[in-house]
């Protein structure tokens, strides 16, 4: 499937490419949003996931340049390829929406997440904890003689193995960042 | 010294040059208030009239308004009835409509408005006002999170916190507004914003790189599309509100295209007289009541050609019925309409007149190729349709149909310069099954949310554009109640606008429907305690006409159109008229109801669920 890559007006990149398969099947899909950084940006992008009826599986953002104003949110959504692309158009419309970028399309991506664990427990299992982490190459924030806080960046699947590890070991909490992207290469 | 005295520096020539840049710089950064400004930057927008109700947070801007006399404030009875005008305004002139409410409920009063403008693709600006910016957030009286409430029903909204961007946000708001796909666009303004001088920006000095649409079509695709036409035999177009969004020229090429190919036009609700009703290959609306001729054509076509028009689920109906056959090209400026409902086969972005010059020109320039003897076939197949003749009906006794009421208003108005209103129900469709409209922007009907009340205060909005013409609202008596405040604004404004009222005491859709698929239950769709119209039109010190007998039809209508004022016509009319054709809920194009023989059981249990 083409991908959508809308551009304000920009004639190259846009839904001429646009020739979805009606297929059912849900995909999984990273858009890159970027964005004005003015006041309620954000509820405009989060308030069209909601009104359409759209899913959100992780949402963060950032301003990305300072003198330029200039916010980077990165969306993780699902839907059959018919959605994605109406999600990526409709975002498109927004005002203040400069650049909508499909990652999981356009070529290859990285996707990274962090995420901030604390695990209380003692004896073998505070012992299994670090060595998990060591192998996670999770760092330990902060230490107490009960717990730890560790600190773990990777894909989301990664941070969801550590998570699953260390329930069993004392896992108190768990705050995660939502996925950061970027495409590969030079450009 | 003098603003204009020449300088005493001796230059000599030069400094006629050096005034005037002087002049110019200081026009630049002229310093005024946030109010001020708002006065100013509609002038410099070309604004004429501004529908309004003033209000403890707008108390500035009304000031300035006092104290010039470019910009004609019209007093509204109900914010609504403010944004309802202003869309009438915008509809029949193409420009963008402007309101003026107040914070707190001024605002929340608007969102109907604000909404039927979004789904309609109408151009207009509501600037609000809010409570002083130090107040934000602490409850204060008359404060509301407008810009919150009104963010999902605008195209786009600003809170201008500072006087210094307030004009180049004005600015922007008109810029969004009218470009790319039109919408509604909002400015919240505090009142300490109000309040407080910088230096004014100019239109031509405001920044909207950020906002630039994509107006010229993709020619690979274009030329995809004439290579469809070139060799379709069962071809139809089906045009929408986009061509009248677009403009005269949009239009003009349309009924070019249409006459060169002889390809036969259907148009939706909103897209009325962008082709002339009188055209030679007009087949009607279509859709829910659409015609049965242009309905069929749409399902029969082998190439069907979406222009400005959107899919809705009045025109497509069962949609895994929805043409079964045809390749379908959509033309649309808004990309997220293409393959939203419908999958397109030849996709064009871009602005109907733009789009439609290339298509023509590189149609010309291919040899204006035509399969002439095909289409020949699928005319006459049409006309087969035709004769189906499912607008007939027949006025017998002495209740006049409703249908009967439409067609000598038809006949008593045609030669006039003519712009129609009506609110929403069973009249708003028979209006436009049965009024002809031969230009754009002559047809003002709230087509995407279905807003009652909303024809009343257009007619004004209408009126006030087009103060010389003849407006007309054509209502049931239950959509007209909803904002009969108006006749406030009518009487005080001396707008001649004409209230024709077909009164059935009935919500007639609502009516229908339940008898169609409620088992006959008339769960609380009759007007009870319907005020007396004449008496209610003399009490705002306007003219009242009752008419119930068919035989003094024609007389009342000129008598109506004769009055040299507000009219309210009260028509009554059959009460149990039901709309038709109708296509059921959950049915395709092809399984039209012709007429009350049809009605028993067409609607299923599973087109029950549908609105």
């Amino acid at each position: 499937m083409a991908a959508l890559k809308i551009k304000k007006g920009s004639t190259k990149h846009s839904a001429y490419n646009l020739r979805p398969n009606f297929s059912d099947v849900q995909e999984s899909h990273t858009l890159a949003v970027v964005v004005d950084n003015e006041p309620g940006v954000l509820a405009r992008v989060i308030g069209l996931f909601s009104g359409r009826g759209y899913n959100i599986e992780s949402l963060t953002v950032a301003e990305i340049d300072h003198t330029g104003h200039h916010s980077r949110i990165t969306v993780v959504t699902k839907g059959t390829p018919q959605v994605i692309e109406q999600i990526k158009a409709q975002l498109g419309r927004i005002v203040p929406v400069h650049e909508v970028h499909d990652l999981t399309v356009e070529g290859a991506a990285v996707e990274r997440e962090l995420a901030l664990l604390k695990v209380a427990g003692a004896g073998d299992k505070r012992v299994e904890a670090l060595r998990l982490a060591d192998i996670f190459r999770a760092n330990v924030v902060d230490s107490t003689l009960e717990s730890f806080v560790f600190e773990i960046t990777g894909t989301s699947e990664k941070i969801d193995a550590f998570a699953d590890l260390m329930r069993p070991l004392g896992l108190v909490e768990v705050a995660r960042t939502g996925v950061a992207a970027l495409s590969r290469g030079s450009e | 010294m003098e603003p204009h005295a020449p300088p005493s520096n001796g230059r000599g020539l030069f400094y006629v040059k050096e005034l005037v840049t002087l002049d110019t710089e200081r026009q630049m950064t002229r310093q005024m208030t946030g109010a001020k400004m708002v006065v100013q930057a509609l002038k410099d927008q070309g604004v004429d009239t501004v529908f309004g109700y003033p209000g403890g947070a707008v108390l500035p801007i009304y000031d300035e308004i006092f104290q010039q006399n470019d910009i004609r404030h019209i007093l509204v009875r109900h914010e609504q009835g403010a944004v309802h005008a202003a869309e009438g305004y915008a509809r029949s002139t193409g420009k963008v409509g402007v309101a003026l409410v107040t914070s707190g409920p001024g605002a929340t009063n608007a969102v109907t408005g604000l909404t039927d403008a979004l789904l309609d693709s109408i151009p207009i600006l509501v600037i609000t006002g809010q409570v002083p910016t130090f107040m934000i957030g602490s409850d204060a009286f008359q404060e509301a999170d407008t810009v919150g409430i009104t963010r999902p029903c605008t195209k786009h909204n600003w809170l201008a916190k500072d006087t210094a961007t307030l004009a180049e946000t004005l600015h922007q708001a008109f810029h969004v507004a009218s470009s790319g796909r039109p919408g509604p666009v909002l400015v919240d303004i505090p009142k300490d914003v109000q309040f407080a001088s910088a230096g004014y920006t100019p239109p031509e000095k405001t920044n909207n790189t950020n906002y630039q649409p994509q107006m010229s079509g993709d020619i690979e695709s274009i030329n995809e599309l004439v290579e469809a036409l070139e060799s379709a035999e069962r071809p139809v177009f089906y045009t929408g509100g986009g061509v009248i969004n677009s403009g005269p020229k949009a239009s003009k090429l349309l009924r070019e295209l249409v006459e060169a190919t002889g390809i036969p036009i259907t148009s939706t609700l909103m897209g009325l007289g962008a082709y002339p009703a009188s055209g030679k290959h007009w087949l009607g609306m279509l859709g829910m009541h659409g015609l049965y001729e242009a309905n069929m054509a749409m399902h029969d076509c082998d190439l069907m050609i979406n222009i400005g028009a959107r899919f809705d689920d009045r025109i497509t109906g069962l949609i895994d019925a929805f043409s079964p056959g045809s390749k379908k090209a959509h033309i649309d400026i808004d990309p997220s309409s293409i393959n939203k409902v419908i999958k397109t086969d030849i996709p064009i972005v871009g602005d109907v007149a733009s789009v439609l010059d290339d298509i023509l020109k590189v149609w010309k320039a291919r040899g204006r190729n035509i399969n002439r003897e095909a289409i020949a076939n699928w005319t006459g197949q049409i006309n087969e349709w035709r004769k189906v003749d499912c607008l007939k009906f027949t006025q017998q006794g002495k209740t006049i149909k409703p249908q009967y009421a439409l067609k000598r208003l038809e006949e008593l108005t045609k030669s006039h310069d003519r712009y129609i209103t009506t609110e929403v129900g069973q009249h708003q469709m028979w209006a436009a099954q049965y009024l002809n409209f031969e230009d754009p922007n002559r047809w003002m009907t709230s087509g995407g949310l279905g807003t009652m009340g909303y024809g009343f205060p257009a007619s004004i909005g209408v009126q006030m554009a087009h103060p010389e013409s003849l407006v007309i609202n054509v209502a049931g008596e239950a959509s007209w109640l909803m904002n009969m405040q108006e006749m406030g604004t009518a009487v005080q404004f001396r707008l001649p606008v004409k209230q024709f009222i077909l009164n059935n005491e009935r919500l007639g859709m609502v009516r229908q429907w339940q008898e169609l698929l409620h088992g006959e239950r008339y769960s609380h769709s009759w007007s009870e305690a319907l005020p007396d119209f004449v008496k209610l039109a003399e009490a705002f010190g306007a003219k009242g006409i009752l008419c119930s007998d068919p035989a003094d039809l024609d007389d009342a209508i000129m008598e109506m159109i004769n009055h040299d004022g507000p009219v309210i016509f009260d028509c009554l009319v059959e009460k149990h008229e039901n709309c038709f054709p109708m296509i059921p809920s959950g049915k395709p194009h092809n399984e039209m109801l012709l007429g009350e023989a049809s009605t028993q059981g067409a609607i299923e249990a599973g087109g029950a669920v549908l609105v």
